[in-house]
């Protein structure tokens, strides 16, 4: 076996995870708070006013960001989705089910926050254009993905049924991005690109880039948080979920031991 | 890898490929249907809808926006650059509302001129500060006001 292999079943083991994701959570945590209070700076305070939308244009800052994290955490969560049905690995089930609820609240804010952009600007809160729509039909699959994984009692049958779920909406993927270059849409074009020079000034972009990177730390942030609780949850008879949970809760294990006398 | 991951990673991959051609199918139907809005060139060629709503969109005509003193309604001409639209609308107009800014109609044609009951404002993905826009600007008066500027 080689180093590389190893080191992947190791971490696919719940008791190494665990540990792990107990040390990099707070740290994931408290730098997106940091990097994203000076992203907020830096787009509300430092960027200067657009040419054509005035300061109405800073809700970019968050609006762009968590559009961006909709897809990401989509694409975390099917690829897990994916690992998870072919090799049944049981950390890939609670990794693909933990970036759900993120992966929808960054749905939900990037509507809303669209919605508030678009009422000033464009005339209208929502508008069935391809880019909307698509994204709705986004926030729909997460509450999908979420409530069949609640709907079924097996824990581990029921990540792969919703697992299944998030593969099959990855078509909306694709369809989400290059809406807005395949149909006539309300909403206008990439302004980011990876090909190519962007259509923003740098002194706007970088608070943009900032918050895009402090938004993935808080996604990773809740999804080692939520990963753990889940793997308790599973492994809850095993002897070193007992054995976090007697150790976290002091109280527990007096109770425990009380118990133990009766 | 074993017999059945094998299996379950072909099964996976041949339902994954069977949606994918069949979303790629439904996109590449709803190309023809999934019409947001119409140009006005595509108006004079009959293709929108006659009778019915469908959105126009085009760019607002310099000099064309004639505003009523008496009520909110105003007239202006949509263009594409090829061919122009009348539009009459009464109502509150978007901020971004201009002369050379593309905006969205929805309403329906009545004696050769689009009634509107909706006027969205569009814009586009570029964003930048104003000193900028305005040197970009000034860098394209200046060369056109120096004919043969580009030799």
């Amino acid at each position: 076996m080689n180093v590389l292999t190893y080191w992947f079943h190791k971490l696919g083991s719940p008791p190494v995870f665990d540990r792990l994701a107990r040390v990099l959570a707070p740290w994931c945590y408290g730098l997106a708070l940091v990097l994203g209070a000076i992203a907020l700076y830096g787009g509300l305070a430092l960027a200067p006013a657009d040419y054509q939308q005035g300061d109405a244009y800073r809700i970019i800052f968050i609006h762009v960001p968590a559009a961006w994290m909709s897809l990401f955490a989509y694409i975390f969560m099917a690829v897990n989705a994916f690992i998870a049905l072919v090799w049944r690995i049981k950390l890939s089930e609670v990794l693909a089910m933990a970036s759900a609820p993120t992966g929808a609240a960054f749905t939900f804010i990037t509507l809303v926050t669209g919605s508030l952009w678009g009422k000033p600007m464009w005339g209208t809160w929502w508008t069935w254009d391809a880019r909307l729509t698509s994204e709705l039909v986004l926030l729909f699959l997460y509450l999908g993905v979420i409530g069949l994984y609640h709907a079924i009692e097996d824990r581990r049958q029921a990540a792969r049924a919703a697992g299944f779920l998030a593969l099959v909406g990855v078509v909306n993927l694709p369809i989400v991005h290059f809406s807005v270059n395949w149909w006539n849409t309300l909403h206008q074009g990439s302004t980011v690109r990876l090909l190519g020079p962007s259509k923003i000034d740098a002194a706007m972009l970088w608070p943009l880039l900032l918050m895009a990177l402090a938004t993935h730390l808080w996604f990773f942030g809740t999804l080692l948080a939520r990963t753990r609780n889940g793997l308790l949850e599973i492994d809850g008879g095993k002897d070193w979920a007992r054995s976090i949970v007697l150790a976290s809760q002091p109280g527990a294990a007096g109770a425990a031991t009380e118990r133990s006398h009766v | 890898m074993t017999p059945t991951r094998k299996r379950r990673l072909i099964i996976i991959s041949l339902v994954l490929a069977a949606v994918a051609v069949a979303a790629g199918l439904t996109v590449l139907a709803l190309q023809q249907n999934m019409t947001y809005l119409y140009s006005p060139s595509e108006v004079e060629a009959g293709e929108a809808p006659t009778g019915a709503r469908f959105r126009l969109g085009g760019v607002v005509l310099e000099h064309s926006i004639k505003r009523a003193d008496d009520s909110l309604q105003v007239d202006f001409i949509v263009t594409d650059r090829f061919h122009q639209m009348p539009v009459k609308y009464t109502g509150i107009l978007p901020d971004l509302f201009r002369e050379g800014q593309s905006i969205v109609a929805s309403g329906s044609v009545e004696d050769g001129r689009f009634v509107a009951t909706e006027v969205l404002a569009k814009h586009d993905e570029t964003y930048m500060p104003k000193e900028v826009a305005d040197a970009i600007a000034k860098a394209k008066d200046t060369h056109a006001a120096e004919p043969g500027g580009s030799h």
